[in-house]
């Protein structure tokens, strides 16, 4: 791969926070995360509840300032950037969010909704006309009609409210989109239209996807190379195929193996359930974040955060984890079943 | 206190209904006939569930699958006798156990809520009462049904919060719901739905809200106390994976009608109905990356305005005139015919049923 188009790297947060039962007021979000999103890939960022995906997301775009850590678009650290330039950076990075209900303005209407961005980029289309031409292009890009431009949101489904935010976040030409869990509120048959429709418009605009989601299936479907975040860090990265199949860190077989399969073929897998919960990130443990719940778990674990190790990816993409005891590659899960048992 | 196993055994049911007495494996616990029920809304009554029938068995699960909107919460609340207000049970008859609840006053249905039947609901938050410690809430069915004194209810809900996995009891009896962790509040409910040892579990939704490694916790816990209760579980999801995993059979549901069921192996290896089929191909998996899903056109329709025919016609690809012209009845689909040649019926099962015109030219498609 050629130079990446967004970079990430050793990127933290902390919010101060009320007293915690153990005193502690500093709830560290991101903990030197680091990434990287190449031209027209899709990075899946999974992860569980609290584990600082959203906090991830909204870092990217601008709405969090972070303590540390450096962010790069195409060379240059937007946090650095002022005026034209900044409005032109806020341009390229565009997000579609979880909630189509919520995240529409009722009193709009949707040709309104999708050319609501060029209120602030006026530079883009300058003339009504072009405007008025480009909602009903935009429409028809992400599968409505252009007569649809009049209604309100109230009068699409679920599935058509998803593709009215889709379009949105188009209206700018974006160069990357953050996609935060786009279609977890949508029913099967219609999750399966939207992420057509997503795979369609990146072949045919290019456009970069850092596709958030807690349904591994979909992420499996979508992704180039996936992310795993636990208390947030990243403790895995990978190719989505050798992340799925090979899973180094433990919390990540764990995920893998937790997560439901479409399977009646009767035949019994060996399942990992991990014990407890996630614990609370204020009082994240010592050393590494998810010994408290890893089987594999040694003294060392407690005492010592691990590093980010690169493996050998039978495939020979880049496989990094972060574990004291990466699982055995070439097993693959129902090795890592079997050592938890 | 006797349990359930030490108690004669009932005899072997017959074709006059269910008998009393406790449940053996694969006795049919709950038989549901002909349900239907009618909201009342400003537009006019629509009805939401209708001519919806299964059965569902000891120690077995009963998943009802469906989207959003397709009816199977309705349906639970209607076997739970929780409905709405504007909600009427218009027809059909729910057999629990040999008695027909849909015939009984509500007053006469609280004698069942708790020891014949439970439910678990999807956002413990909300189900469960804020103002109440979870030990009030898990002793209310003790002191009610058993009118147990207030130490011997406490010294009960501590050991059911034993049986559902929660760490420290004997401290944790006097915090209340919002102390808890989302996956524990979810091992609150279910204590309190299983705390009678009821015949019939309805899970409705019960790991939605979860996550998925908590999801699997939650799921063994149902698993192992339906095993030891030999409880029938009717599990309410939209999730095909967790079907294919936890269900024994399976009632698909569509627009308030139930459109395919039977066993879940035979179900999802052969579906006899276009939409359990379409749903199936909707599932990104075993597909190669970025290929395209094969997804249902449209959408399901409004209540308001559900076609005469087929309630699935304006998005099946095999529609045909009669579809629009007659509502198809859910009628048995006999299984593979390889299958039945080689798998003589040794124990009872559900026979398999769909409701469909061309159920059977479903395979050449």
């Amino acid at each position: 791969m050629s130079e990446p188009l967004l970079k990430i790297n050793g990127l933290s947060k902390t919010f101060h926070v009320a007293k915690s039962a153990s005193g502690n007021t500093q709830l560290r979000a991101l903990d030197g995360i680091s990434l990287t999103v190449g031209s027209g890939e899709t990075l899946g960022l999974v992860g569980e509840s609290g584990c600082g995906k959203s906090t991830l997301a909204r870092t990217l775009m601008m709405l969090e300032t972070p303590d540390e850590g450096t962010v790069s678009f195409e060379g240059t650290n937007p946090f650095g950037l002022r005026g034209k330039e900044l409005l032109n950076w806020r341009r390229r990075v565009q997000m579609v969010f979880q909630d189509p209900f919520a995240s529409l303005n009722a009193r709009m209407s949707a040709g309104d909704i999708v050319s609501e961005p060029w209120a602030t980029h006026r530079s883009l289309y300058p003339s009504s006309k072009e405007r008025e031409a480009r909602v009903r292009e935009l429409l028809h890009m992400v599968g409505l009609r252009p007569s649809d431009a009049r209604k309100s949101p109230q009068e699409f489904s679920g599935g058509q409210r998803q593709r009215l935010g889709i379009a949105r976040a188009l209206a700018l030409n974006p160069d990357v989109i953050i996609l935060d869990e786009p279609v977890s509120a949508l029913d099967l048959s219609v999750q399966a239209q939207v992420l057509n429709l997503l795979n369609d418009l990146q072949k045919e605009l290019g456009v970069s996807y850092i596709f958030i989601s807690h349904d591994l299936t979909v992420v499996r479907h979508v992704a180039d190379r996936v992310a795993v975040m636990y208390l947030g860090r990243i403790i895995e990265t990978g190719a989505t195929e050798e992340v799925f199949d090979h899973p180094r860190h433990p919390y990540t077989a764990a995920l893998m193996s937790a997560s439901p399969k479409l399977d009646v073929s009767g035949v019994k897998r060996d399942r990992i359930v991990l014990k407890g919960e996630l614990p609370s990130p204020l009082d994240p443990p010592s050393g590494c974040r998810f010994r408290t719940r890893c089987w594999k778990a040694q003294d060392i674990c407690a005492k010592e955060a691990p590093e980010p190790q690169v493996l050998a990816a039978a495939d020979g993409t880049r496989h990094v984890a972060e574990c004291h005891f990466p699982l055995d590659g070439i097993k693959g899960l129902a090795g890592a079943a079997a050592s938890a048992r | 206190m006797k349990t359930a196993a030490e108690q004669a055994p009932a005899p072997r049911s017959g074709t006059a209904g269910i008998p009393p007495g406790p449940a053996r494996a694969h006795d049919v616990v709950l038989q549901v006939k002909d349900l239907a029920v009618d909201i009342r809304t400003h537009r006019g009554t629509v009805r939401a569930v209708n001519s919806v029938a299964f059965e569902a068995r000891a120690g077995e699960t009963l998943a009802l699958l469906g989207e959003s909107g397709c009816g199977k919460s309705m349906t639970a609340k209607a076997l739970a006798g929780i409905m709405d207000p504007v909600c009427d049970l218009a027809e059909g008859q729910i057999i629990l156990n040999g008695t027909d609840l849909a015939v009984l006053t509500p007053k006469e249905r609280l004698k069942f809520a708790g020891p014949e039947l439970g439910i678990v609901f999807q956002d413990a938050l909300t189900a469960l009462n804020p103002v109440y410690t979870v030990g009030t809430q898990l002793g209310e069915a003790f002191r009610i049904h058993r009118r147990l004194n207030a130490k011997q209810a406490k010294a009960e809900a501590i050991d059911l919060m034993k049986r559902v996995g929660i760490p420290e009891p004997e401290s944790r009896i006097n915090s209340y719901p919002h102390q808890f962790s989302g996956g524990m509040r979810q091992r609150i409910l279910i204590a309190m739905a299983v705390a009678l040892n009821p015949r019939l579990l309805i899970a409705d939704e019960p790991t939605t809200a979860l996550d998925v490694t908590v999801q699997a916790q939650i799921m063994q816990l149902l698993r192992k106390l339906r095993e030891e209760g030999q409880m029938a579980v009717v599990l309410i999801t939209h999730d095909l994976a967790v079907v294919a995993e936890e269900a024994d059979s399976v009632a698909v549901m569509y627009a308030g009608n139930v459109v395919e069921s039977g066993p879940v192996s035979e179900v999802f290896s052969d579906p006899r109905h276009p939409y359990t089929k379409g749903l199936l191909e909707s599932v990104p998996a075993h597909l190669e990356r970025g290929a395209q899903l094969k997804s249902i056109a449209g959408s399901p329709p409004e209540l308001h305005d559900i076609p005469s025919g087929c309630v699935y016609q304006s998005r099946c690809p095999l529609v045909q005139d009669i579809c629009r012209a007659e509502r198809p009845a859910l009628r048995p689909v006999g299984p593979p015919v390889a299958q039945s040649d080689i798998q003589p019926e040794t124990q009872p099962r559900p026979a398999r049923a769909a409701a469909c015109h061309f159920s059977e030219e479903l395979n050449n498609v």
